[in-house]
């Protein structure tokens, strides 16, 4: 058996393993980024072997909290897109209006960039208040971290162009406070958001949306994880909702693409059919 | 190594390039074969922030399609995807394609390594990676992985490259199964029919 046999190997049985030890569900993930990261996790923590991870994985708590890091990507940024979130403004705010109230699901928000942001258009578009959002990650840190909605004031500068170019209606800075190098944002815009822990691996759907926005998650699943992904979105989707993707990833090659119909194509801006 | 016998060596291709890279590209894409029976997956740095027309731009220069990669993408024979801004591309498995937003490397996403290294995994010793002019030292990780994988790797000769600190890094780090003029190169390239 070649070494990268072996190897492929050794990871299925750490990702079996920490499944039964902690019921986190990594064995449908995309293998060509687990590789990549489950290596920089044993050079991190100093294991020659994926046996010698697993071992430490499983006997010490705290060490697979900080392997959690690994395991999943907590890359985010606000207003990712501009024209994701200018398309959500001209094509799914005024569906949103018709409602008396409704339900947003950002699924697999990680450290909340895109929750903040969504907020943010709500408000400005006067449908904060009559909106629920559920924010969901199964990584209890990044749910942490996106609950706090502090973020580095180096980014700012950055959030702030994409907010522009998504359509913002005023400065970004109105929205956060800053101190000791973080933007602090105004606690105002989560009183309707509901930070949850979710596995969009081994949960089901908890509400029905109107909106579902799960953007660079899928990229991260196999295909048969993004089925069953796809499918509690469409479950959990009124007649006509909505689902928004990251703008590298399609229903197209997936077993749900003609249960939804493309909205804003370029944008991955989708609309449930049946 | 004759022309027949690439085809029978390779069941894939992967190309990295940076500074410099568009016109040594435009010179390769313009070699390859209307009848290549393999994939061809290019990383060329590209700026973050903006959409990119590479794959636009190029397709003219090259006998196969040449497209920007959508994740979980069939990987097909005869066909040229770059990575898109912003992203890396990866080799998920012999028939499929995939993107992640992990980390920069050295800065740059997409990266070269990530797709070397992934596609070393999944294609072995039946792997031709080609690494190209560039002011970079991503690639070099890369190019060890494939080579330690049994797979080929052809550098781009570094006082030939426009940049040569990327070629020249690979070969300092890993070496090289051929080091090659831009020329000599895409003449190999030419002759890769099934």
């Amino acid at each position: 058996m070649s070494e990268g046999a072996l190897f492929d190997l050794e990871l299925g049985v750490l990702l079996e393993a920490v499944y039964r030890r902690y019921h986190y569900d990594f064995r449908q993930y995309a293998v060509s980024s687990l590789r990549r990261r489950v290596r920089q996790a044993m050079g991190r923590f100093d294991c020659p072997r994926v046996a010698d991870l697993q071992h430490r994985l499983l006997h010490e708590p705290d060490l697979f909290a900080q392997a959690m890091q690994y395991f999943t990507v907590q890359v985010s940024e606000m207003f990712r897109d501009p024209d994701y979130f200018r398309v959500l403004r001209e094509q799914v705010v005024p569906v949103l209006r018709t409602y008396p109230s409704s339900k947003i699901w950002v699924a697999g928000c990680s450290t909340g960039e895109e929750v903040w942001s969504l907020a943010i258009v709500l408000h400005e578009e006067g449908l904060l208040d009559r909106t629920l959002i559920y924010a969901t990650d199964i990584n209890p840190e990044a749910l942490a971290a996106a609950e706090a909605g502090v973020y580095d004031i180096s980014r700012m500068a950055q959030f702030s162009r994409s907010y522009h170019l998504a359509g913002g209606r005023a400065s970004l800075a109105d929205y956060y406070s800053t101190a000791y190098n973080g933007a602090l944002f105004d606690r105002r815009l989560k009183r309707q958001v509901v930070f949850a822990d979710h596995s969009l691996a081994t949960d089901n759907v908890f509400s029905e949306v109107h909106l579902v926005s799960c953007r660079n998650v899928l990229i991260y699943f196999n295909r048969g994880l993004q089925d069953r992904a796809v499918g509690l979105f469409r479950e959990a989707l009124v007649h006509r909702g909505f689902l928004g993707l990251g703008s590298k990833e399609s229903l197209q090659f997936g077993a749900h693409a003609d249960a939804f119909e493309p909205c804003a194509r370029e944008q991955r801006l989708y609309r449930k059919l049946a | 190594m004759t022309a027949s016998a690439l085809a029978r060596h390779f069941d894939a291709i992967v190309i990295g390039a940076s500074a410099g890279g568009v016109a040594a590209l435009r010179a390769v894409l313009r070699m390859l074969p209307a009848d290549l029976p393999v994939p061809v997956l290019i990383v060329i740095h590209l700026p973050r922030d903006r959409p990119s027309s590479i794959s636009e731009v190029l397709d003219g220069d090259c006998a196969l399609p040449v497209r920007e990669a959508i994740d979980k993408q069939p990987l097909l024979p005869g066909t040229v995807t770059f990575a898109p801004p912003d992203y890396h591309l990866l080799v998920e498995d012999r028939d499929t394609l995939a993107l992640s937003v992990d980390e920069p490397v050295l800065f740059s996403r997409p990266a070269i390594d990530p797709l070397f290294e992934s596609a070393a995994d999944t294609f072995g010793e039946r792997l031709l990676a080609v690494l190209l002019t560039g002011a970079s030292s991503d690639g070099s990780q890369g190019i060890a992985a494939v080579r330690e994988h049994g797979g080929t790797a052809w550098i781009q000769q570094p006082a030939d490259a426009v940049a040569p600190l990327m070629p020249a890094s690979a070969l300092a780090h890993a070496g090289a199964d051929a080091v090659l003029t831009l020329q000599a190169l895409c003449q190999r390239l030419a002759e890769f029919h099934p």
